[in-house]
C-alpha cells in the first residue's frame, strides 16, 4: 500500500534548489493542492524570475517564464483569455514586492481571479544574497554590508497589511514552513487561495515566511529557527483578509 | 467575415481598432497616452458588447505583460500606444520575441525623445525595426499610409504574427491616427493558424506546454538565435511590400514611408508637372526592408531622396540596400513638424539640376 507519494502536479525532475531551502516544501504543497482540486489539467502556471525562476520545470500544469515582476500581468491576461483557466503565479519577493509592486497591487486592486503564492525569505537569492524590500531592519545581505540601515534605505514592506487596505483583495494570508505545524496551515492557506479561485472568489495571496539558508549564511535548522526569532516577529503569521469570512460574519 | 459594402468614415486609430475585431482579435490592453488614445476609446466601447476583454492597465508595462499572457494561450490579442509608451513596452516585447509570440502592437508615433511632443513623428524607426530592446530579434514592421491601410495592415499584421509566431507592429504616426478617411472594411482575414505550443491546460491529455525564453545553456540559448534568424530570413525573401510611384521612367528617386509618402506623393505630382522625371518607393514593411526594390531602382535612378519625418533614419536602410551606387540625400523635419510639398519639391528640383554629390 502506498502511504506516501509524489504528487502528480509535481514533476519528477531534480530541483535545483540548495540544501534547506523551503522551496522545495512550497511546490510540494502547491502541487498536493492541485491534486486534491482535480485542477491539473486546467492549470497554468506563471514563474518568476529569482530561484523560483525554473519552477516551469518543477510543474506538470502547462506553465509560463514572465519578465521579472510581471507575473500578475501575465497572469491576468491568461484568466480573461479563458476564465476557465487556474492561474496561479509563484513570485519571490523581489520580484513581488520590488520591481512587481505595481502589478501586484493593481491585480489585488481588481480583485483579479487568480492565486499568489509569494515566497518572502527576506533576500534575493538567485543574484547572491542582495537586500529585498523585505530584508529586515539591520539584516546584512551582499548590497546591505553593514547591517540594513533604515535611515537610508527604508523599511521592509509588509505585503499583506499593505495589500489588506484595497476593496479589491478576496484572501490574504501570511504563513510560515519552517515546522510541522506551520507547513500543514501553509496548506490550508493554500488550498484556500486555490479553491477561491474555483469558486469564483478572486485575487487570493499567500505570503511564505520561507528559509534562504545559502544566502543567510546558515546551516538550515539555523535558517528555521531564525524564522522564528526574526522573521515571524517582524512578519506575524495569520489571516489579513478574507471577504468571504467577513461577509458570513 | 464582417463584411460591410459601404465605405465608412473613421479616424486611423479607430479603423485599426475594428479591422482588429474583424481579424478576431477579442483582447485589448493599454494605457493612455497621446496620440493614440482612440485606438483604446474604441475598444472599450467595442469589446464588452462582442464578449471580448478591454483592460485598461496599471502600465505600459503591465499592459504588454497582458498581451504576453493572452498571446500564450494562442488567442489573438494587441496593444497600442505612442512613442513613450512603447520603450515602456519594449521588456515584453523582447521577452515575446525569445518566447516566439505573435501578437499585434500598434505604435502612433510623436516626436521625441523623452517625453517629447504630441505632434506626429517617424523618429521611432531605429527603434521598430532594429529590434527595438534588449537581444537579437525584428518585429514585422508595417507602415501604413492612409486610413483604409491602417485597417488592412492590421488584418494583415494579425495574419503574419500568427504565421510567423512574431510579434507585429504598425508603425503609423499622429497624423495617420488622428486623421479621417473613408474606409471599407471588407476583407479577408487569413486562415486560422494551429498553435499547439500554446498553454491550454494540458487536459491530462498531453505533456506540458511551456512558454519561456530563458535557455541557461548557452548552446541551446544560441540555437534558438539561429532558428529565428533562418524564419527572418526566410520573411526577408517573401513578405517585403514596397508600393511604386511613377518608378518606370524615374532618374529621381523619392523614397518616404506612412505621411511622409503622402507628401512626396503630391511634390512629385507637382515635379511631374514640371517634366521632371521622379517617382517614389513606398516601403509598406519597413522590416522587412524592401531590399530588392531599391537595389533594382539603384541601378536606374540618378539620386534618391528620402522624405522622413525623422533626422534620417530610414536612410541608413536605403543606403545599404543601393549599396550607396548613387546619392542619397535627406529630406526632413522632426520634433513633430512635417514636410511641406514645397520643401520636398525643392529637393527634388536641386536633385534634377545636380543634387548633391
Amino acid at each position: 500500500m502506498v502511504v506516501f507519494d509524489k504528487p502528480h502536479a509535481l514533476a519528477d525532475v531534480p530541483m535545483h534548489y540548495c540544501p534547506g531551502c523551503t522551496h522545495g516544501i512550497v511546490h510540494r504543497l502547491v502541487a498536493e493542492v492541485i491534486d486534491e482540486l482535480g485542477i491539473e489539467g486546467r492549470t497554468i502556471g506563471i514563474a518568476p524570475v529569482g530561484c523560483s525562476v525554473m519552477a516551469y520545470d518543477y510543474f506538470n500544469c502547462d506553465m509560463i517564464e514572465a519578465a521579472h515582476g510581471r507575473a500578475p500581468a501575465v497572469a491576468t491576461g491568461v484568466k480573461r483569455s479563458d476564465p476557465n483557466n487556474i492561474v496561479f503565479t509563484y513570485q519571490g519577493d523581489g520580484d513581488l514586492a520590488s520591481i512587481g509592486m505595481a502589478e501586484t497591487v493593481h491585480s489585488a486592486a481588481r480583485n483579479e481571479n487568480i492565486t499568489i503564492i509569494f515566497i518572502n525569505n527576506a533576500i534575493y537569492g538567485m543574484t547572491g544574497g542582495q537586500m529585498a524590500p523585505t530584508s529586515l531592519p539591520g539584516q546584512v545581505t551582499q548590497t546591505s554590508p553593514y547591517g540594513r540601515d533604515v535611515e537610508a534605505c527604508g523599511f521592509p514592506i509588509k505585503v499583506c497589511e499593505m495589500l489588506s487596505q484595497l476593496d479589491g483583495a478576496e484572501y490574504l494570508e501570511r504563513v510560515a514552513v519552517n515546522n510541522v505545524k506551520n507547513v500543514k496551515n501553509a496548506k490550508k492557506a493554500i488550498k484556500k487561495a486555490f479553491e477561491n479561485q474555483v469558486n469564483g472568489k478572486g485575487f487570493s495571496l499567500v505570503e511564505v515566511v520561507s528559509s534562504c539558508p545559502t544566502n543567510w549564511g546558515m546551516t538550515p535548522s539555523q535558517a528555521l529557527k531564525w524564522i522564528d526569532e526574526k522573521m515571524i516577529p517582524y512578519y506575524p503569521l495569520g489571516v489579513y483578509k478574507d471577504r468571504s469570512a467577513e461577509k458570513e460574519d | 467575415m464582417n463584411k460591410l459594402a459601404d465605405k465608412v468614415l473613421m479616424k486611423g486609430n479607430e479603423a485599426i481598432a475594428e479591422a482588429a475585431i474583424i481579424a478576431g482579435c477579442r483582447h485589448y490592453f493599454g494605457y493612455p497616452i497621446t496620440p493614440q488614445t482612440e485606438v483604446a476609446a474604441y475598444m472599450a466601447k467595442r469589446m464588452p458588447k462582442i464578449g471580448g476583454t478591454f483592460l485598461q492597465a496599471e502600465s505600459e508595462i503591465a499592459a504588454i505583460n497582458m498581451v504576453y499572457g493572452v498571446a500564450a494561450t494562442g488567442k489573438r490579442v494587441m496593444t497600442s500606444s505612442s512613442s513613450p509608451g512603447i520603450s515602456l513596452k519594449g521588456e515584453g516585447i523582447s521577452y515575446m520575441a525569445g518566447a516566439d509570440l505573435p501578437a499585434l502592437i500598434v505604435n502612433v508615433q510623436r516626436g521625441g525623445p523623452g517625453l517629447g511632443g504630441i505632434q506626429p513623428s517617424q523618429s521611432d524607426y531605429f527603434q521598430a525595426t532594429k529590434g527595438g530592446a534588449h537581444g537579437d530579434f525584428h518585429m514585422i514592421v508595417l507602415a501604413p499610409d492612409s486610413v483604409q491601410e491602417m485597417a488592412e495592415l492590421t488584418v494583415k499584421g494579425f495574419d503574419l504574427a500568427d504565421k510567423y509566431r512574431m510579434t507585429t507592429m504598425i508603425l503609423a504616426d499622429g497624423t495617420m491616427g488622428q486623421m479621417m478617411e473613408p474606409v471599407s472594411l471588407d476583407f479577408e482575414v487569413g486562415e486560422k493558424v494551429e498553435k499547439p505550443w500554446a498553454v491550454t491546460g494540458t487536459k491530462m491529455e498531453r505533456k506540458h506546454n511551456i512558454v519561456n525564453s530563458l535557455f541557461l545553456k548557452p548552446e541551446e540559448l544560441e540555437k534558438t538565435n539561429f532558428e529565428r534568424y533562418e524564419k527572418y530570413s526566410y520573411i526577408e525573401e517573401n513578405e517585403a511590400l514596397c508600393e511604386e510611384y511613377m518608378m518606370e521612367d524615374a532618374e529621381i528617386c523619392v523614397t518616404a514611408f506612412g505621411i511622409a509618402a503622402r507628401v512626396a506623393k503630391n511634390a512629385i505630382n507637382e515635379a511631374r508637372n514640371q517634366g521632371i522625371k521622379v517617382g517614389l518607393l513606398r516601403p509598406i514593411t519597413l522590416w522587412p526592408f524592401p531590399k530588392k526594390q531599391f537595389a533594382a531602382a539603384a541601378d536606374k535612378v540618378k539620386q534618391f531622396i528620402s522624405v522622413e519625418l525623422s533626422m534620417g533614419q530610414m536612410i541608413e536602410d536605403v543606403r545599404l540596400a543601393t549599396e550607396c551606387k548613387v546619392p542619397v540625400t535627406l529630406c526632413n523635419r522632426a520634433g513633430g513638424m512635417i514636410p511641406s510639398p514645397e520643401q520636398v519639391l525643392e529637393a527634388i528640383i536641386k536633385a534634377n539640376n545636380g543634387g548633391d554629390k
